[in-house]
């Protein structure tokens, strides 16, 4: 099966800024593909080259076998989009913005009605847009991009500005989407949401992809050292990890002992070691790596600077 | 199928507008208003059939309300879509199969719909202020102040191109606007211009909208104002022509 989306050497400048360089990277049908990076990395001008919102200087892009510069109104009719900060009228009421997209589009229509439904918004479908709570407003986003049915939804930081709360439905939301076979593309400089929602991340910085994997993959191949650190009144316990294999260091200060190992079984045979040993401890505690680990040790500063 | 789009978007538009809290009021209550009062002064004055009250009707206060009632659409035109810009409505529109021009279409008959109606409840309004003697072609000055708005709304897609924020939109649209009406031949007819004067007049559009409405109102055929006519059409095509070069989406 062709992948949804191919962009191959996407550049877009605006006057001497390189927004996006170089951007290659496919998207298969029915994952969740995550653009993680920084604000200001050019995840937004990327996303909106595949829309076809902006023409890119250079580069080639495919998005369910249609050019989305030339055949813009042609993918229109086939994708779902969410934008960045976008509103509505200030006074359009819920269910008049769902009826207004429905008649927008070709396509077999959705129930709006069911849609406001399952994106619990019925108690709210006669209240004006400017009226709608921040997870209110993104729901209904929400809503208007999959009102035509989509088969890719492209959805830009979707959860920036809501409560945890508020996020984590949004998280079941869009996981719904999944199930329903659709292809998601979304942007976030969030990582705990990359982490949890995407199949697969491509990372950016600078405009231009350090790398793509699934998130588990990624932090296998960049940062594959876990930590155990516990506390035993034990002293000779700290000979006996150093023999664990893949162990990286074991150092010892007070009563804690901090195990580092490149292992993915390193806790599994910590507490093998501690049970053999009978060792009593009185705490422990793992550090696993994660995204956020990835993009420091490829970036070499946190996404949050 | 864009056809449903249009006439659903024009539709929530007509609503979205009614239900601003001084939407309606402003842009149709107060020109009615004005006409109101300046009818009543002209009343009071002398007992008719006097001559202020034949210049009431005939010297141009029907067609000074008509010329503000155009710029205030097109005003509250160029605030609507610098408001739409800056809060990423259009781009959101502009991300549907919606064609951009269908967008801007829905805000003209919007606002093309907004000038009749003013201008119908004013002239009811103010039915009792012009003599009965006095022969006024309603129809065919609808007609003219639509033409007249239409061409004037071009003008307001470009100063909606040029305005930073939206802001800025209202007093930069009315710095333009308005000034106009003092050279366009309402006040002073043109011929009493001094040359330099005269000259501007004959480039701004507004001087063709007065003269258009100034004649339909006074009764002439629509055969003796073809230039004028011609002249906010050439307005309409050369400003549309210029606002899709410039205009921003965003």
């Amino acid at each position: 099966m062709p992948p949804v989306i191919q962009a191959s050497g996407v550049r877009k400048t605006y006057g001497r800024t390189v927004a996006v360089d170089e951007a290659s990277f496919e998207v298969n049908e029915g994952e969740i593909f995550g653009l993680i990076g920084p604000n200001g990395a050019g995840k937004t001008t990327t996303m909106e080259c595949i829309e076809g919102l902006r023409k890119p200087d250079r580069g080639t892009i495919a998005v369910l076998g249609l050019d989305p510069f030339r055949q813009v109104y042609k993918l229109q009719n086939r994708i779902g989009v969410q934008l960045q900060q976008a509103q509505l009228q200030k006074r359009i009421k819920v269910w008049e913005a769902v009826d207004l997209w429905a008649s927008l589009y070709q396509k077999k229509e959705v129930n709006g009605e069911h849609l406001l439904e399952q994106l619990g918004l019925t108690d709210k479908r006669n209240a004006w847009f400017m009226n709608l709570s921040g997870g209110q407003k993104q729901r209904l986003f929400i809503a208007l991009a999959l009102i035509n049915d989509p088969e890719v939804v492209f959805l830009d930081e979707l959860t920036t500005g809501l409560d945890p709360q508020a996020r984590r439905a949004i998280w079941d939301l869009v996981r719904g989407i999944r199930e329903r076979g659709k292809t998601v593309f979304l942007t976030t400089h969030l990582m705990e949401e990359a982490e949890r929602l995407c199949d697969r991340v491509a990372i950016m910085e600078h405009g231009r992809i350090i790398d793509i994997d699934t998130p588990g993959g990624l932090v296998a191949r960049h940062c594959p050292e876990r930590t155990v650190i516990l506390e035993t009144d034990v002293l000779s316990a700290a000979e006996r990890f150093k023999k664990i294999s893949g162990i990286v260091s074991v150092t010892t200060i007070d009563n804690r002992i901090t195990i580092r190992g490149a292992s993915e079984d390193l806790v599994t045979e910590v507490i093998d070691c501690l049970s053999e040993n009978k060792i009593r401890v009185t705490d422990f505690r793992t550090i696993l790596p994660n995204l956020e680990d990835v993009f420091l040790k490829l970036t070499g500063h946190s996404i949050r600077d | 199928m864009m056809l449903r789009g249009l006439w659903k978007l024009t539709w929530i538009e007509i609503k979205v507008f009614m239900r601003e809290p001084m939407g309606a009021f402003g842009t149709i209550g107060v020109p009615v208003l004005i006409f109101l009062v300046l009818g009543r002064l002209a009343n009071n004055r002398l007992a008719s059939p006097s001559l202020v009250v034949s210049s009431f009707s005939r010297a141009g206060v029907p067609v000074l309300m008509a010329i503000l009632i155009a710029i205030s659409s097109v005003l509250s035109l160029v605030t609507i879509i610098s408001i739409y810009r800056e809060g990423g409505i259009l781009k959101r529109l502009r991300a549907t199969p919606l064609r951009p021009q269908t967008i801007l279409t829905a805000h003209v008959i919007v606002k093309l719909l907004l000038t009749a109606a003013t201008l119908g409840l004013m002239l009811l309004a103010g039915k009792r202020y012009i003599p009965s003697g006095v022969h006024v072609p309603w129809f065919s000055f609808t007609v003219a102040l639509l033409i007249s708005t239409w061409s004037i709304l071009s003008i307001g897609f470009i100063i909606a191109s040029i305005v930073p924020t939206a802001r800025f939109a209202q007093p930069i649209g009315a710095v333009i606007l308005y000034p106009m009406i003092a050279v366009s031949g309402l006040f002073v007819p043109i011929e009493y211009m001094p040359p330099a004067l005269h000259a501007v007049a004959q480039v701004l559009p507004l001087t063709y909208a007065v003269r258009l409405l100034q004649g339909i109102w006074n009764g002439d055929p629509w055969s003796a104002h073809m230039s004028d006519v011609g002249a906010l059409a050439l307005l309409f095509l050369v400003c549309t022509a210029l606002s899709a070069k410039i205009f921003r989406w965003e």
